[in-house]
């Protein structure tokens, strides 16, 4: 039974559960990239609250950041959602297994 | 399956009785089949260890959290770090069983818990107990989608 126990991404769950950066992810996917201070216009955070999010995040390898002049500018990383969502459904799909292993040993007599 | 508000729950309906549908998720030599495939340990208690065994898998140890036969069976599992650590909302997740006899058997719901809150720090923890925190999980596809495409776009 490989994967009979999914591995979490336990920096990217937790940098996912906080409401904000929830929202901060999603604003910033829509915009395909942005600053401390355009998002900080886009949300109801101010843009110190933005800046600490946006750090939590990078560490967990959600959006990249790149500097251009004075500017940081962050952009969504798809790739480490993807395996975050993979992950998830895996988790999900074990549960799916193991139940159906339940069913039929209950139902065998 | 689904995936919502940080839960994964799965169900299923089994044509036996609820005390048959007990016995094989709280005992260890039935735990060790159809759920590890290697054995299990479990001293069926609040408190009480678990341990499930996989033959290609290192073995998974966890805390049972809360026995009322027939009908709810819950425990903590280590995912990060030491294995064989105590169980604690930064280590582990929760998963709860809930049995409900219906007509024609036995509905089982398993619930899992807490991927959230996985090695988050003290100050990180407290943050989220205050969150009412939203279905982020079920909107990570979408997102994950929409983030792919406008990263191709450009």
């Amino acid at each position: 039974m490989s994967a009979a126990v999914a591995d979490p991404e336990p920096a990217v769950f937790a940098a996912l559960g906080d409401p904000t950066r929830w929202r901060l992810l999603g604003t910033l996917a829509q915009q395909g990239e942005g600053t401390a201070t355009t998002l900080a216009a886009l949300l109801p955070v101010s843009r110190p609250a933005v800046i600490k999010h946006l750090g939590v995040l990078d560490r967990a390898g959600l959006v990249t950041r790149h500097r251009t002049g004075r500017e940081v500018r962050y952009r969504v990383e798809p790739a480490r959602l993807e395996a975050t969502a993979r992950q998830i459904a895996a988790v999900a799909t074990a549960w799916d297994r193991r139940l159906a292993a339940l069913k039929a040993l209950a139902e065998q007599q | 399956m689904a995936v919502q508000n940080n839960r994964i729950e799965s169900e299923v309906l089994i044509a036996a009785p609820v005390e048959r549908v007990w016995e094989l998720i709280t005992r260890a030599e039935h735990l060790g089949r159809w759920f590890g495939d290697a054995g299990a340990e479990i001293d069926l208690r609040p408190g009480g260890a678990i341990s499930l065994r996989w033959h290609d898998h290192a073995t998974v140890h966890g805390r049972v959290e809360a026995v009322a036969p027939p009908r709810r069976f819950a425990y903590r599992w280590v995912l990060t770090g030491d294995p064989e650590a105590e169980p604690t909302p930064a280590n582990s997740t929760l998963t709860e069983f809930t049995l409900a006899a219906e007509p024609d058997g036995t509905r089982v719901t398993v619930v899992e818990s807490g991927f959230d809150r996985l090695n988050a720090d003290a100050a990180e923890r407290a943050a989220l107990l205050d969150s009412h925190t939203s279905g982020w999980v079920t909107e990570l596809d979408h997102l994950a989608d929409h983030a792919a495409g406008v990263a191709a776009g450009r």
